[in-house]
């Protein structure tokens, strides 16, 4: 069905076409709050691309975790510092010359690595079928390794905040 | 009669496709599920309330909504109209793009949910692999419309009850995932039409109720689905003797409506949910599949309204102390016991299983009792 493939075609681009967009106003608008809710858009069309290319469960638990979870937080965190949603902040410092160095190093490279990636895949092989079984069965066999050391960094992210978060005049 | 609904859209699809070409026929198959999803959300909503009413007031020994119509079942419909004529009153200083989206967003995710839910046999409208997640995921996103809301409206109580409801939603969200673990641990799958599958044995009846770690996890689910769409006794967000309305303080009219439709839609699929995981879904004897669906459906929904009638509200440290201290353990506790469950099916895994349980019971009840907030030292406030 010819015009069921381009209609997808057009929903791909447009989704990526957003994407790109929302990211440009996260940056760009002055309120910390709606640049917020502009990451959560990013986020969410990021799920949608997800989705179009075929990895329900990728973008299923892109928006449980970023979008639920992630984004509520960095809301939360806004909401509970007054001061930092004022339209006054100034949206850069002292650091934006570093920060412009290394991401035009960063532009190159990845444009290097796209330009040199071979991008002969048939139609055939993005329609492989993952499913959560198989992931489930690559993530606790090949990738074991990196699977624990992430967990073990989350555990001592977690424990970090929970000593951080202490009162300071507890002992011990 | 089972298979009414299915006929009837195929009927419609056939005639599509003998005007028009393939393509045709298939986007329309997808618009007749959408246009009925977002007719059934409404109409749902709509005598939802009514029940409530009705349930409520029986419980407070009056007659409810008696005027309009035969048993006021045209009530409904009057607000409807009434909240449509309202003034659509927004506040000065609010933030008036994200004030008005906010109720808009928040209908999305609550219509995605109908997408997965089995309503009957062959009326799932995407049996997706990944079901389960799936509606988990979506049922997430609904705390960034609350936020917008409580923020886009400049008010301190809209904002003290989008903090509050946002903090119960993360809190809740984890026992309420993790409950759902053994369930795909015993069905292997996510789909939502393979777990209603997965419980067909003994005439429709082999309910994962039925199992400890079963019960256990539909306590659990149930109370975290009630604690999720805000409902008393956990309805904090929206404790009228204290904030006001919370969130949707600011809100009149339609706006307020929608809030409240979202609301009361996430009931529905919430409960419908735990019917699939647990109750065995559409399946029964006799009765066309729809049928058993809607029936075990309301019956949840009218256990949500009977705790409403009865149940006082918690205190917020209650409310965290029940997630963290009592439902979380719980819940990894059963983890645990399914699998002994699932891989030694005998005696010793049920006796171990509960002997673990009951312990976990006790000692986190032990650390649960005689808490006392603590008072706040404000570093720098002073």
């Amino acid at each position: 069905m010819p015009e069921l493939e381009l209609l997808a075609k057009i929903a791909c681009y447009v989704l990526m076409g957003l994407t790109v967009l929302f990211a440009i106003l996260v940056v760009t608008v002055r309120d910390l709050f709606h640049r917020a809710l502009w990451l959560a858009g990013v986020l969410i069309a990021i799920a949608g691309i997800f989705i179009a290319l075929g990895a329900e469960f990728l973008a299923a638990s892109q928006i449980l975790i970023y979008v639920g979870a992630i984004m509520t937080l960095v809301i939360f965190a806004i909401m509970l510092t007054g001061k930092i949603s004022e339209k006054s902040i100034a949206r850069t410092n002292i650091q934006w010359p570093i920060g412009l160095v290394t991401l035009t190093g960063l532009a190159f490279f990845m444009i290097r690595i796209i330009t040199q990636t071979p991008w002969n895949f048939q139609s055939t092989s993005m329609e492989a079928h993952i499913s959560v079984l198989a992931l489930g069965e690559k993530l606790l066999g090949i990738y074991i390794f990196a699977f624990e050391i992430i967990s073990v960094i989350l555990l001592v992210a977690l424990i970090g905040a929970l000593v951080m978060a202490k009162k300071d005049n507890s002992s011990c | 009669m089972d298979q009414i609904f299915v006929y009837i859209k195929k009927a419609i699809v056939d005639l599509v496709g003998t005007f028009l070409p393939e393509s045709v026929e298939i986007m329309t198959s997808i618009l007749i599920s959408i246009t009925v999803f977002c007719l059934l959300g409404p109409l749902l909503m709509m005598y939802m309330t009514w029940l409530e009413r009705k349930v409520v007031g029986r419980i407070q020994n009056r007659l409810g909504p008696n005027r309009v119509g035969k048993f006021g079942l045209l009530q409904p419909i009057a607000d409807g109209i009434k909240m449509l004529t309202k003034e659509d009153i927004v506040p000065k200083n609010a933030d008036k793009i994200v004030h008005l989206l906010a109720p808009i967003l928040i209908i999305a995710p609550a219509l995605l949910l109908f997408a997965v839910i089995p309503f009957g046999k062959n009326m799932t409208a995407i049996d997706l692999n990944i079901g389960l997640i799936f509606f988990l995921a979506v049922s997430s996103i609904t705390t960034i419309p609350i936020f917008m809301a409580s923020w886009g409206s400049r008010n301190k109580y809209s904002l003290l009850g989008g903090m509050r409801s946002v903090a119960q939603m993360i809190s809740y969200e984890i026992p309420m995932v993790l409950s759902v673990v053994p369930v795909i641990l015993t069905v292997g799958s996510l789909s939502t039409v393979a777990i209603v599958d997965a419980q067909s044995a003994w005439g429709g009846f082999k309910w994962f109720l039925f199992t400890p770690w079963g019960l256990v996890s539909f306590v659990v689910f149930f109370l975290c689905s009630v604690a999720e769409c805000n409902r008393s006794p956990f309805d904090l967000p929206e404790a009228e003797s204290e904030i006001i309305a919370g969130f949707h303080t600011e809100y009149s009219g339609m706006k307020f409506a929608l809030f409240y439709m979202a609301e009361f839609m996430n009931t529905f699929t919430l409960s419908a949910l735990t019917v699939t995981l647990f109750l065995g879904g559409w399946q029964g004897p006799f009765l066309p599949s729809w049928i058993w669906f809607f029936l075990k459906t309301f019956v949840i929904i009218f256990i949500m309204v009977w705790f409403r009638g009865t149940l006082p509200r918690v205190r917020v440290d209650q409310l965290m102390g029940l997630a963290w201290k009592v439902l979380l353990p719980v819940t990894l506790v059963n983890v645990i016991i399914s699998g002994f469950w699932y891989y030694y099916h005998n005696f010793w895994a049920l006796g171990l299983g509960t002997i673990l349980l009951f312990l976990t019971l006790i000692g986190f009840m032990k650390l649960n009792r005689n808490y006392m907030p603590e008072k706040r030292v404000y570093t720098y406030g002073n």
